[in-house]
């Protein structure tokens, strides 16, 4: 045995595993929403492209454009997603900037804490929540006691009291608390890489706080930033429970939601796997992106 | 005081007011203490009390309610050691948990080292799919899995040896991301040593790079237990019917319904077992790399979690 084949004989097992459950399986779902269905409503998948059938994915394309019965989804979706990560930078940022720069003794504990989240299950995060703001909960009687409900309402984003009852603000509330962890490791790990020297030169040449911060750190930190956003947004794109615990009205449902509903409610896996498609190739150019930066991170790691 | 010091003080304070009156821009910044204090407590607040919760002693699942262990072990139709569905969830989910564990971690190990090394025709693509995974939403992933196992797959079907295979395929990702940061920290010169002494590439593998990568092998085996055990949206997609529910669908299932604190229970018993696999991986791999330069072993634990969002 050469030594250059040994070590693509040691990736094969892995990546014929990886080949067949992550490549085949979503070639799977291109060739269900590019199939048919039986006389049963079953899916037909259709495994040669030749064969290929658009009228789903057609029928697909036609209900997430305007006017088509799932726009609403779609624009609700983006909204959606387009807060709470508005909410997971203005929260993440000076929390990761802090932890990175100005925690000192207590660095070691901060970090740990920041972690921490990461570790509890995403569920039971949202099933603390659901304890905290039902009608007798902790947190619907200091929200009521500080006046935050009737806030809210008079600005038009709570419909009566209940938190749980169908909120879109609950929701989007829901999914930064829940993914903003995920924002700040990477944001951290990028700021803590800026050279402490960098910004006392720019102090040192008479910047005052201000200006080094949105003329040296923040530029600094812009592919920390977009990294860490992408990496957020990506897993909302396909979140359906954090709405079915926090809400569970269809008036809040997001893309997820949808899927979810045709693929393991209905009878329309067909065109639920046409949606996974078009969901897939709008997250793929964010997803390569993600993995461009993470290598590039790996490489300027081992230089 | 006389005069003189009096003076003094006063044209000290005098010189030092343009300085300090408006305090030191450059000094830390109270604001960001306190933002980040703050965001902590709402972080870890509602996970701490919902474990408060399941030691009540009521059966209120939204207040304070005394002290119990009834909800744990003590009722017997209505406790997590008591309600068979809540015990065959935690059974499940650690039955899983140990499969994952045992198949992720050694094709990790091997994926990792080989596209470590492997630099022929096909090594880039290999790299992106083994990567692709991380950042792939879990939807999409468990809709793929779903929809092969009811097709192509059917022979294996839907149910434990599927959502095993499903834990697996997004794991093993991580134990590559593990190994790989790990391989590149031990660097090439040991092994290209003792290839140059006559070792042959197995023996090299076995007796040189094994033990080097002892601790992260330690951490992939025990971090592929916490993704698992975590896992939600896999395990839905490829359960079965009732006995292939695991811990968080149990949760996720009955949130919003039959309220009882046997529930907080069964997911503080869930978070117990994620937080001793984690401490373990810590101090295993602070062990075996003691005496080695490094940061912070919490921040390289850290930097493992630079995956998706599970």
């Amino acid at each position: 045995m050469t030594r250059r084949r040994i070590w693509g004989l040691l990736a094969a097992p892995g990546m014929a595993w990886l080949g067949l459950f992550f490549v085949v399986a979503f070639y799977a779902v291109i060739s269900v929403g590019l199939g048919n269905v039986n006389s049963l409503y079953q899916p037909v998948p259709h495994w040669n492209p030749l064969t290929w059938n658009v009228g789903y994915l057609t029928e697909a394309i036609q209900s997430v454009i305007p006017g088509g019965q799932n726009w609403p989804v779609v624009v609700r979706t983006v909204i959606y997603i387009a807060a709470a990560i508005i909410g997971a930078l203005l929260i993440g940022y000076p929390v990761a900037y802090y932890a990175s720069r100005h925690a000192g003794r207590w660095r070691g504990l901060v970090v740990v804490l920041l972690i921490l989240p990461f570790w509890i299950s995403y569920i039971m995060r949202m099933f603390a929540w659901t304890n905290l703001l039902a009608p007798d909960g902790y947190g619907s009687k200091i929200l009521s006691a500080l006046s935050i409900d009737s806030l809210f309402s008079s600005l038009g984003l709570l419909d009566g009291t209940d938190w749980l009852g169908g909120q879109g603000i609950t929701v989007i509330i829901a999914l930064t608390y829940g993914y903003v962890p995920f924002f700040i490791l990477p944001l951290f790990a990028s700021l803590d890489r800026i050279d402490q020297r960098v910004i006392e030169a720019a102090r040192d040449l008479g910047a005052p706080p201000p200006s080094s911060f949105w003329r040296v750190i923040l530029p600094m930190s812009k592919p920390g930033i977009l990294a860490g956003l992408v990496l957020v947004a990506l897993p909302m794109a396909g979140d359906y429970y954090t709405q079915t615990l926090m809400s569970g009205s269809p008036s809040t449902s997001m893309i997820g939601n949808t899927i979810n509903n045709y693929i393991q409610g209905g009878p329309d896996k067909v065109l639920g796997s046409a949606i996974t498609i078009l969901l897939s190739a709008v997250l793929l150019v964010f997803m390569l992106y993600y993995l461009r930066t993470l290598r590039r991170q790996q490489g300027a790691e081992a230089a | 005081m006389s005069a003189a010091a009096a003076e003094q003080g006063a044209t000290a304070a005098a010189a030092e007011r343009p300085r300090f009156s408006l305090g030191n821009p450059w000094s830390k910044p109270r604001w960001l203490t306190g933002i980040t204090w703050v965001y902590i407590l709402w972080s870890l607040l509602p996970v701490l009390l919902a474990i408060r919760v399941a030691f009540n002693e009521g059966r209120s699942r939204t207040s304070i309610d005394g002290w119990s262990l009834k909800w744990f072990f003590g009722d017997s139709n209505f406790s997590v050691f008591g309600d068979p569905t809540l015990q065959d969830a935690l059974t499940h989910s650690l039955l899983l948990a140990g499969l994952a564990m045992l198949i992720a971690t050694p094709l990790g190990i091997m994926l990792a080292i080989g596209l470590q090394r492997w630099r022929g025709r096909g090594s880039g693509p290999s790299n992106v799919v083994a990567l692709l995974p991380l950042v792939t939403p879990e939807l999409v992933f468990a809709v793929g899995l779903f929809l092969l196992f009811t097709t192509l797959l059917s022979t294996i079907g839907l149910g434990t040896t599927a959502q095993a295979i499903g834990h697996v395929t997004f794991s093993m990702s991580f134990v590559v991301v593990i190994v790989r940061g790990r391989l590149v920290t031990i660097g090439p010169d040991v092994e290209e040593a003792a290839a140059d002494l006559g070792a042959p590439p197995l023996a090299v593998i076995w007796r040189i790079l094994l033990p080097l990568l002892a601790p992260a092998i330690a951490a992939s085996l025990l971090i592929v237990f916490a993704l698992s055990i975590d896992d939600f949206v896999v395990s839905q997609y490829l359960a079965s019917g009732a006995e292939t529910t695991t811990v968080p669908m149990r949760i996720y299932a009955q949130a919003r319904g039959a309220p009882l604190p046997s529930l907080n229970a069964l997911a503080t018993l869930m978070l117990l077992f994620t937080l001793l696999a984690l401490v373990l991986a810590y101090g295993v791999f602070r062990f075996m790399t003691r005496g080695e330069k490094r940061g912070s072993a919490i921040e390289q634990i850290a930097s493992i979690d630079s995956g998706g969002g599970r």
